[in-house]
């Protein structure tokens, strides 16, 4: 297992240099160059010529490309131009992490919480109305758009009933703020209206987020479950008279899970791709905006954190996945 | 020992597809009769409600596209209905006889836009899907063919792409073109896709490798190259094609996202639906109807290719084979 892992890191390390190579490029590449990126399009000739120098652009690209490479490692991503101008852009980064976790953690709860046990009542009942329902729900989950479904949302219970509030974080409220998240910040705080109002704010973007997530996820529930349920050992379980609460928990769930754990590190990936969507229409003051704004103005220090933390995350989390099998399947971890 | 699972569900999709693909393509057993996986795969999509739904979205999708010209009844750039059109008071042009969805912000037909919208958007799955699918193939076969050094090193750059989130890829490449154009989102969306064909067909290609007829042809000392091209690259297209069915809707809706985070095609004389979806957002608080049209033919349309990609996918799968 440790051989395992050690392993995996390793191949995880070579591609973030791979990884490095091509942001290097693509930097490069950006129409206006690598000088633009760090100072946008606010610098004054003597200035970029002055950077130009300070970064060494008429240096080998080699050498430019380790330098790159120290500066990354040092956690100097340059600084933001747009999205908050001025700082630092890994401090940017760092201030809006919180509220794309929260944001994310709320979706894939909403995903996990109604996909599951769906997806296990639907396999059970093959073809009732909950199981058609189910099915025909998840199909539209991956042909809507996530951005529309957003809209959606936000006009019905936000725009039209006023159910729900229709951007932002959390409304104008003196919340003491702890770590960032806001809704622990309330209950930290023990301010109760903080956390629920900050709660409200997070119904409509994670619904909207969550929800290619829960069609997934139903999905591969759905078969998962019907393909363990005709297993012999089910049958035996059945016969010998074990209730349908032990054969369900222990017989099927657990047999059941893998594919699903699985399918649910992969859409970590749609997750943060969604967020980028979803945060800008609800105008969330998350990362997903931040990249939104980044791209949209060019500001190429903001883009390359994020694209680089979004890779990384994504592929820590199926790491971890990879590695929680073994938690799940005992089979896995003596081999 | 368990591998990265992303890669592995693309393996295993091109492994489902495998014993399906050898006789796909081999058509002396195709004809033979009822045994045969063709027909069996027929057999199980001509029942197969899923199938209809999604052919029959899809045939009338291409014909709307074809034949758009004669259907749309006006020029969808001309500010035919204006003189009803006034912004500041919150007014559009109703639907109306001839104008059966009423006019656009600028007074511009409608159903029109929509209609010749279609092609743009046929456009944009198809060409993403072309691009991305003969990306794919050329790193697919150099490393399911070669193995060995290239094979690593080809699959390493294809983990690096997908590690990168695919609409992030996307927007990351959109921004390279100063400015974007339709060309530029096609490309955007279809680099996406590369890795994903490139993964699939590399375990094809090396699923095929240890077969009785690609082990028989080396015996006999066919050279590589025949090899490759005439056993092994056809036996291993059909879950490859399945895939494609279901990427024109995967681009379709990636290119929809482009165009409203701003990435999109700027041409205002060829409508698109992205492009209008996102023109509509800006009032979509006045005007719902005219994000709707647009947004609903992108999701009866994605859901058609998907739909279609799908049943095909279950009725090759040598699983449910009876």
């Amino acid at each position: 297992m440790l051989r395992y892992i050690v392993r995996r890191l390793a191949q995880l390390v070579v591609v973030l240099l791979i990884l490095s190579l091509l942001l290097f490029f693509w930097l490069r590449l950006l129409p206006g160059g690598p000088d633009s990126a760090i100072c946008g399009e606010r610098c004054t000739p003597e200035q970029r010529t002055a950077l130009r120098s300070a970064m060494g652009l008429d240096q080998p690209i080699w050498t430019q490309y380790l330098k790159y490479l120290g500066r990354i490692v040092q956690g100097d991503f340059g600084t933001s131009g747009f999205v908050e101008p001025g700082v630092p852009a890994l401090e940017v980064f760092w201030h809006r992490l919180p509220a794309t976790i929260e944001l994310t953690i709320a979706a894939l709860i909403f995903a996990l919480v109604l996909a599951i046990p769906l997806g296990y009542f639907a396999a059970r009942r093959k073809g009732s109305l909950l199981d058609s329902t189910g099915v025909v729900v998840s199909l539209l989950g991956v042909a809507v758009p996530v951005f529309f479904l957003a809209y959606l949302l936000k006009f019905v219970f936000a725009v039209k009933l006023h159910w729900l509030p229709d951007s932002g974080r959390q409304g104008d409220i003196n919340a003491t703020r702890v770590t960032g998240f806001f809704v622990l910040d309330g209950l930290i705080t023990r301010e109760w209206d903080a956390a629920w109002d900050a709660l409200k704010h997070l119904i409509l973007p994670a619904i909207a987020l969550g929800f290619i997530p829960f069609a997934v996820i139903f999905r591969i529930t759905r078969g998962s479950v019907i393909d363990v349920q005709n297993e012999d050992y089910v049958r035996t379980a059945e016969s010998k008279g074990l209730t349908t609460s032990v054969i369900r928990r222990r017989h099927i769930l657990r047999n059941a899970m893998l594919p699903v754990v699985t399918v649910t590190g992969l859409q970590v990936g749609a997750l943060l791709a969604g967020a980028v969507l979803t945060e800008t229409v609800f105008a969330y003051p998350g990362l997903g905006q931040a990249t939104q704004i980044a791209f949209q103005n060019r500001d190429y220090a903001m883009l390359q954190i994020l694209v680089l933390a979004s890779a990384v995350t994504y592929m820590l989390v199926n790491l971890v996945v990879d590695l929680s099998y073994a938690l799940i399947d005992p089979r896995i971890r003596t081999r | 020992m368990v591998m990265d699972r992303k890669k592995e569900r693309i393996d295993a999709l091109a492994a489902s597809g495998g014993s399906a693909s050898t006789a796909l393509l081999d058509s002396e057993d195709a004809k033979s009769g009822g045994g045969s996986i063709i027909a069996d795969a027929w057999r199980r999509l001509r029942v197969s409600p899923v199938f209809w739904v999604g052919a029959i979205i899809v045939l009338l999708f291409l014909l709307l596209a074809i034949f758009a010209d004669l259907i749309a009844p006006h020029d969808p750039g001309q500010l035919l209905l204006r003189s009803q059109t006034r912004l500041s008071r919150n007014q559009l042009a109703p639907p109306q006889p001839g104008f059966p969805l009423g006019g656009d912000l600028l007074g511009r037909d409608e159903f029109s836009r929509l209609v010749l919208g279609s092609r743009q958007t046929l456009l944009v799955g198809v060409f993403a899907t072309a691009i991305g699918l003969a990306g794919g193939m050329i790193l697919g076969t150099l490393a399911g063919a070669f193995g060995g050094v290239v094979d690593t090193v080809v699959m390493r750059v294809v983990d690096v792409m997908l590690s990168i989130p695919g609409l992030l890829l996307a927007i990351s490449i959109a921004a390279l073109f100063t400015t974007p154009s339709q060309w530029s989102v096609i490309i955007a969306v279809a680099v996406v896709q590369i890795p994903v064909f490139a993964r699939l067909l590399r375990g094809q290609m090396l699923a095929q490798r240890g077969t009785d007829h690609v082990l028989a042809a080396r015996a006999l000392g066919v050279r590589r190259a025949p090899i490759v091209f005439r056993h092994m690259l056809p036996n291993s297209m059909s879950p490859v094609i399945v895939q494609a069915t279901v990427v024109v809707a995967v681009s379709i809706i990636d290119a929809a996202a482009l165009s409203f985070l701003g990435l999109g095609s700027q041409d205002v004389a060829t409508p698109e639906w992205g492009q209008m979806l996102g023109e509509a957002q800006q009032k979509i608080d006045s005007y719902p109807a005219l994000a709707f049209w647009p947004a609903g033919c992108i999701v009866v349309v994605a859901l058609g290719f998907t739909l279609l990609g799908e049943s095909l996918r279950e009725a090759l799968d040598p699983k449910n084979r009876r």
